[in-house]
């Protein structure tokens, strides 16, 4: 027992004299380890009131000695973990052995300054021996805490940096002390009150524990694609997988909005509504009817298509359906809300997140050290890439040193600001251009509507959407070249190259929404007309009737007859689903053509071509990682915009979403090299979420003007016969909810309420900006002040 | 404490759980990687020791510049030949994963950084980790001008007390403001 006991001891020493040894070579600041100590020191002090020890006097003198000897201690080492193997083997059945605990908790806590004076102290409190059941009550508080400080150590233990058999061996004894610590006092600890409780919550948090592990475990196992990505991150380095990732993350936020529109949306109206036929809105009318089924028709989304529960016309306004009384006006309208609200949460809590990892924000004091110890890539595995690495880190090293260098030199300052001046004055050229085209393209579109679709081509039928893609398609090429003339930073330059793609495609959506609220114009007008012809078709109806008795019996006519009003609604979401449709084609193709149809001539001509295709001219693509993420979130931009007025959007999105994650990864595994300037993909990944914030707030805004200012279609959607599509939150307050419950909302939606709140949030947010104005300036003074102390207090030891 | 022939026992598995960042498919598919690397009589011996150019052979170390440093690391052979054994690989893996703390990548990224082994890294371990980055042939290499330069910016912007060496501190310092730090060092199997 008493050797058992030793070697244990022998495993404490030579942790601590490692401890000691590596601590000897590390000059370092010891604040946060002292203010640990304190804690854990008050601690032991505490574990050393209720001592439970039988006098071990002769085992620490002998201890003692062993310290202070000077054995081998690569003997020892080899002893004491052959030793320990034993001992694990055998089990050592030692009711007390507070001492080395408190060693190890010494160890965890500490791993240095092995106070030997400390030591000597603890021993020799160790005589007193206290029996369990004269505890008090207090002291029984401080029982269950030194459990369940021990529980914490036992966490604590995967965060230092030992090999796994100190490790093990710690774990070991932290769990045989903590159980027989329990198993002896259970006696103690139960006397209180509820002993069979305690038991019960031991073993609960237990369980607790392993379920909650088991759930982490579930959850990394159910993340989708993840194989897909780690290969590609082998492959390709960190930036091209960041791009999936993103992908990935905007595939669960539409696997959400798909999941409202589709449960509340769909799927009631589907099953509870009025089934297809019985009501005008919700048939095909007469003169359409023969070439409803057509695939071109289909494609269009016209035909059975429109009158589906895709689209917002079909919906019926009554006001409560089926058994359930299912509002469906109210939860078509609340999903619309919920759908950019819960958008608006995800986005913001990401943004949030990122922005706590990445540190103390943008830090340039620290380039040469960061390229050094943080440039290379652990996760390629790929030797191509690895060369491409080298020669990029090597690249940049030389770089970085030339600035430097140049930081000094003040080139020609007029030349470059006036090629930069060119250079923007060019881009808002193209801008202004690019604008004016899809103004142009749209009039006319609305031109070929009035004469009538069939008498005209394909290319003029769908002229808008492939104006648009082939737009986004090329005129990043061309602020590309521009931008050589402006002679910038890489990184700067991908900043500005992302900023003019961002505007394009701002200018661009823009500028379709602007010529899509022409046509909304234009269909209200023709609203009046049709409601107007539908009075004067009704009087005729009865008037047909009435000769032949003084009771008119009702007049039954087919659905489809009925004339019908332009749904300008309806004409919103088709066109924004014929506007995805078409993006996703556009970009399948070029992905096809581009990268695919490429890298096969590349490989294949090369046989037979004069110059070498694969080093030389087209070669094979690389992944434009900045240009598909923004592809992404402008798609995304368009999912918001019309998500309300087309259900089906999102489920559309879902679909898309699952075949580019396929298509691409095997597009750039297939195709694609390496990049050659290999950029870090953490530093832009909140630029990306800012962008989508904006995007998301840009999206918004059209679809909640069109929400509340102009009144909803007569006849068809859920909110037809309404003066404003909100009236039904209105409409629902005063019949479904308490009286009281109308008064609260009215008092609170009273301007004088909601002018003071808004007030506040500006002053909340002014005091928060300047306080952490305040603690930035605060960080940097005191690293100053730190720089200057450090060197004050180290160069009288340098002239030493 | 030993691995046995091609099962992980149900304790060891909870016990390694609990002790390292991994999950328990991540310990297994571990166990399997390493397994392959042992040749059919060291299978049914328990806590094998891997020889170094073996490890090196794992396509996930392969392509990596410091990965006879990392070997040695980790290694608890007496020998310090940096051969590994199931334990020191999932210790391996275990610092790099993707949950492990700053505190222990940055920890035994400064062990592995250090070329000798003294606990701090002066000009020569900089150099050695330079000439890493740099690649194995003489045209990616860069001109002794432009290492001195280069080791002087870096001391210049790191060696807080102005010793010429960063000790574990200062990189620890250096290293948390990094952004790209625990993204870029991660290993997966």
């Amino acid at each position: 027992k008493g050797r058992r006991k030793r070697t244990r001891r022998d495993q404490d020493d030579k942790g601590r004299k490692r401890d000691e040894e590596v601590q000897a070579k590390i000059k370092s600041g010891k604040s946060a380890k002292t203010r640990k100590h304190i804690k854990y020191e008050k601690k032991r002090k505490m574990e050393e009131k209720l001592e439970v020890e039988e006098g071990e006097g002769e085992e620490r003198h002998a201890k003692r000695k062993r310290k202070h000897g000077s054995a081998n201690k690569e003997e020892r080492d080899e002893d004491g973990r052959k030793r320990t193997v034993k001992e694990k083997a055998q089990g050592v059945k030692r009711k007390k052995h507070k001492k080395v605990q408190r060693h190890l908790t010494h160890l965890l806590c500490h791993s240095s300054e092995p106070s030997e004076e400390e030591d000597n102290d603890e021993e020799d409190n160790e005589e007193v021996e206290v029996r369990p059941e004269s505890l008090s009550s207090e002291e029984l508080e401080k029982l269950k805490e030194a459990v369940d400080e021990r529980k914490k150590l036992i966490q604590v233990l995967r965060g230092k940096p030992w090999p796994m058999k100190k490790k093990c061996v710690t774990l070991w004894i932290l769990k045989k002390e903590s159980q027989e610590f329990v198993e002896k006092y259970e006696g103690a600890l139960g006397k209180g009150k509820g002993r069979k409780l305690y038991a019960y919550k031991v073993m609960m948090t237990k369980k607790w524990m392993k379920f909650q592990r088991d759930f982490e475990n579930f959850k990394t196992a159910c993340i989708p694609w993840e194989m897909k990505i780690k290969e590609i991150e082998s492959h390709f380095g960190s930036s091209v997988a960041s791009y999936f990732i993103f992908l990935r993350w905007m595939y669960g936020i539409n696997m959400i909005l798909f999941c409202l529109t589709f449960g509340l949306v769909m799927v009631p109206e589907a099953l509870m509504g009025r089934p297809y036929g019985t009501i005008p809105r919700k048939t095909v009318p007469r003169a359409e009817a023969t070439s409803a089924m057509d695939f071109a028709v289909l494609w269009d989304f016209g035909g059975y298509a429109q009158y589906s529960v895709l689209f917002y016309g079909y919906y019926n306004n009554q006001r409560a359906i089926g058994w359930l009384k299912f509002r469906m006006p109210l939860s078509y309208f609340l999903v619309g809300v919920g759908t950019v609200a819960y958008s608006y949460m995800v986005v913001i809590r990401t943004m949030a997140r990122n922005a706590n990892e990445s540190g103390v924000g943008d830090d340039n004091s620290f380039n040469f050290n960061w390229k050094m110890f943080t440039s290379w890539d652990y996760l390629i595995g790929n030797p191509e890439t690895a060369d491409n690495k080298f020669a990029s880190i090597t690249t940049s090293f030389k770089e970085a040193i030339l600035e430097e260098q140049e930081s000094r030199k003040d080139d020609n300052i007029h030349l470059t600001r006036f090629l930069r001046v060119l250079a923007n004055f060019l881009v808002l050229c193209c801008l202004a251009g690019s604008g004016y085209l899809i103004y142009f393209v749209v009039r006319r579109s609305q031109k070929f509507a009035l004469d009538g679709l069939e008498n005209h081509s394909w290319w003029e039928r769908n002229e808008v959407n492939m104006v648009m893609s082939l737009l986004g398609m090329f005129c990043p090429m061309l602020f590309d070249v521009i931008s050589a003339l402006e002679n910038y930073h890489p990184r700067v330059a991908l900043q500005w190259q992302l900023g003019r793609i961002f505007a394009l495609f701002l200018g661009n959506l823009y500028t379709f929404i602007i010529a899509l609220m022409d046509e909304i114009n234009l269909k209200r007008e023709e609203e009046k007309i049709i409601k107007f012809n539908i009075t004067t078709w009704e009087a005729s109806l009865y008037n047909g009737t009435v000769s032949e008795n003084s009771t008119a019996p009702p007049v039954t006519i087919q659905p489809a007859d009925v004339p019908r009003g332009p749904c300008w609604e309806t004409m919103v979401g088709q066109e924004f689903v014929r506007l995805i449709i078409s993006d996703t084609m556009t970009t399948y193709i070029t992905l096809l053509i581009g990268d695919f149809l490429r890298a096969v001539l590349v490989r294949f001509l090369n046989y037979c071509w004069c110059w070498d295709l694969e080093a030389g001219f087209p070669s094979y693509s690389e992944f434009d990682v900045s240009g598909n993420v923004l592809g992404l979130i402008f798609n995304q931009g368009m999912i918001w915009m019309g998500a309300f007025y087309a259900p089906c959007l999102p489920a559309l999105n879902i679909l898309r979403l699952h075949v580019s994650m396929y298509l691409q990864c095997w597009a750039v595994m297939c195709c694609n090299v390496p990049q050659e300037r290999v950029f870090k993909a953490s530093g832009s990944n909140n630029f990306y979420m800012a962008m989508l914030l904006v995007i998301l707030f840009l999206s918004t805004l059209p679809a909640i003007y069109t929400i509340v200012t102009i009144p909803p279609s007569f006849d068809c959607g859920p909110f037809s016969g309404k003066q404003h599509m909100f009236d039904v939150i209105q409409e629902t307050l005063e019949l479904d909810f308490p009286a009281w419950f109308g008064k609260v909302f009215s008092y609170a939606s009273n301007p004088g309420l909601v002018l003071p709140f808004i007030l506040l949030m500006v002053l909340a947010i002014y005091y928060l900006q300047s306080t952490s104005k305040s603690y930035k300036e605060a960080n940097v003074e005191l690293k100053k002040k730190l720089q200057t102390v450090t060197q004050i207090s180290f160069s009288p030891l340098a002239l030493m | 404490m030993g691995t046995t022939a091609s099962q992980l026992g149900k304790d060891l598995l909870s016990e390694y759980q609990e002790l390292t960042f991994l999950t328990k498919q991540e310990i297994l598919l571990a166990h399997k990687r390493f397994t392959e690397l042992l040749t059919k009589d060291e299978k049914d011996l328990p806590n094998t020791r891997v020889p170094v150019e073996r490890i090196l052979t794992l396509p996930e170390l392969k392509s990596n510049p410091f990965r006879k440093r990392i070997c040695h690391v980790f290694s608890t052979s007496e020998y310090k030949d940096g051969s590994l054994t199931f334990e020191d690989f999932l210790d391996l893996l275990s610092a790099f994963s993707d949950s492990a703390t700053m505190e222990i990548k940055s920890h035994y990224a400064f062990r592995i950084f250090d070329f000798d082994d003294d606990g701090t890294l002066d000009c020569g371990d900089l150099e050695k980790l330079v000439n890493c980055l740099t690649g194995e042939t003489d045209d990616t290499r860069l001109t002794t001008e432009e290492m001195r330069q280069l080791i002087s910016n870096i001391l210049e912007e790191s060696d807080i007390d102005k010793d010429g060496t960063v000790n574990l501190s200062e990189f620890q310092h250096v290293i948390s403001r990094s952004p790209d730090f625990v993204s870029s060092f991660k290993i997966v199997l």
